[in-house]
């Protein structure tokens, strides 16, 4: 049976891992190649690394830790930040990255979609959606979710299958840094509808998120970072509720 | 040991060069018909699209070297796909050495088969000393139907061979340099392989 999927994410800026409330105020929770393959050890199955300033910034992630990261990390890895083009990704790719994940540009030039999972694939398309609630209706926000968009998440969640993403990360800006869980009833309407899987993010604050998440929210996968940097909840204590819980999740080696 | 990873349009060319060298083996990538066919070991890598990837091993007389190889060869994931006779991911003739054919998930679960799951029902070396509890990391749309020469079954929406084996051929849906231990447990089995 296909395992629900517990991933850490590492929040990359100046090649550190940082993770910031609402993200903003962001604070140091170590180094990347390191906390990788801590992850990998424990039973993460697998990761996230997203540039979070690249695109404020105008930066582009950086190849060289990608490298390394692909050289030390037995498991599989995506990378997010700043990417807007075919050749962003190519590069990526052949650093040994696994997936990439857009999101900015995205709303900015859907056919970068098509584009991407034309020349690599679906498989290695992971479209990221910042949602926030705005007057009852979730809204789509770009910039780190600092700026709304006209595009309802659920039409525009459509629109990204339609074009070729493989997977949706899906993060609600009103849950993120909260701790409150994750916003089951949005995910549960995008899980249900969509052929593809649903990686749930923003909100986790204790082990019975993650349980909601994949039970009531009907996620694929939960992504977490602050709470797993800071070790207020450990990947094979985690694991382990969640097999008591009757979730079906790889057991930690 | 010389160990040859084929070169061509996959996408996994570089992960399965990593994964060897964390296992202390300094790979040589090639498309060269002699350095292919004078290595101990052979890995077919692959991610990517079936009739595009055919298209290529055409134009570089791969499709007619990779049957004739006589040491041990480990396809992965596309790569097992391509060693089979027929995808219908763009209706593709593939290289023919598993008599079986390659069919699209039928879409009662979310596909592609994204993440990990178990491997079962494992049959012969590739698998010595595999935890009973072995998970792998799985990304594909379609699947080798079970066959005779299914050495290992996984079951997503149905169940399909997860690996087969003809003579000194070996294929791997999943990605073994991906699944953590348990995938550099195969890896280090096919290259012990005599």
């Amino acid at each position: 049976m296909l395992t629900k999927r517990i991933i850490p994410c590492l929040d990359i800026k100046d090649g550190k891992t940082v993770k910031g409330v609402n993200f903003v105020g962001l604070r140091d929770a170590g180094y990347p190649v390191e906390l990788a393959k801590l992850y990998a050890e424990q039973g993460a199955d697998e990761l996230v690394f997203l540039d979070i300033t690249a695109t404020v910034e105008k930066r582009k992630t950086l190849l060289e830790l990608v490298s390394k990261v692909a050289a030390e990390l037995n498991i599989p890895f995506t990378v997010g930040g700043g990417i807007s083009s075919k050749e962003d990704v190519s590069a990526l790719l052949a650093a040994g990255a696994d997936k990439v994940s857009i999101n900015s540009s995205a709303v900015k030039n859907p056919g970068l979609i098509n584009e991407l999972a034309q020349e690599f694939g679906s498989q290695c398309v992971v479209v990221a959606i910042d949602s926030r609630r705005v007057d009852g209706k979730h809204i789509v926000h770009t910039h780190g979710g600092r700026t709304p968009t006209e595009l309802e998440t659920l039409s525009w969640a459509r629109e990204v299958v339609a074009r070729g993403a493989g997977e949706i990360l899906l993060t609600s800006m009103d849950q993120d840094g909260t701790k409150a869980g994750f916003d089951n009833e949005l995910l549960a309407q995008l899980s249900a509808e969509l052929p593809v899987p649903i990686i749930a993010s923003g909100g986790a604050g204790i082990m019975a998120h993650f349980k909601d998440t994949f039970t009531t929210g009907k996620a694929d996968a939960a992504l977490a970072a602050s709470i797993f940097h800071f070790k207020e909840i450990g990947i094979p204590e985690l694991k382990h509720y969640l097999q008591k819980e009757g979730i079906t999740v790889r057991p930690v080696s | 040991m010389k160990v040859a990873i084929v070169k061509y349009n996959a996408g996994n060319i570089r992960s399965v060069t990593y994964a060897l060298q964390r296992l202390g083996i300094e790979p040589c990538i090639s498309d060269e018909l002699e350095t292919l066919r004078s290595a101990d070991k052979v890995i077919f890598p692959g991610v990517g699209e079936a009739g595009t990837a055919m298209a290529y091993l055409e134009e570089r007389n791969l499709d007619q070297l990779i049957p004739t190889l006589r040491q041990p060869v480990l396809g992965v994931c596309l790569g097992l796909q391509l060693m089979c006779s027929h995808s219908e991911e763009s209706n593709t003739p593939c290289l023919g050495i598993f008599d079986v054919e390659v069919k699209r998930f039928p879409p009662r679960e979310k596909v592609p088969h994204m993440g990990w799951n178990r491997i079962e029902q494992v049959k012969g070396p590739l698998f010595d000393e595999l935890s009973q509890e072995a998970y792998l990391y799985y990304v594909h749309s379609y699947y080798a139907e079970l066959s005779p020469y299914t050495i290992a079954q996984t079951d997503y929406i149905l169940p399909y061979s997860a690996a087969l084996q003809k003579n000194n051929f070996f294929a791997l849906q999943a990605h073994p340099e991906k699944s953590g231990k348990d995938g550099e447990k195969i890896l280090e089995n096919f290259l012990r392989l005599k």
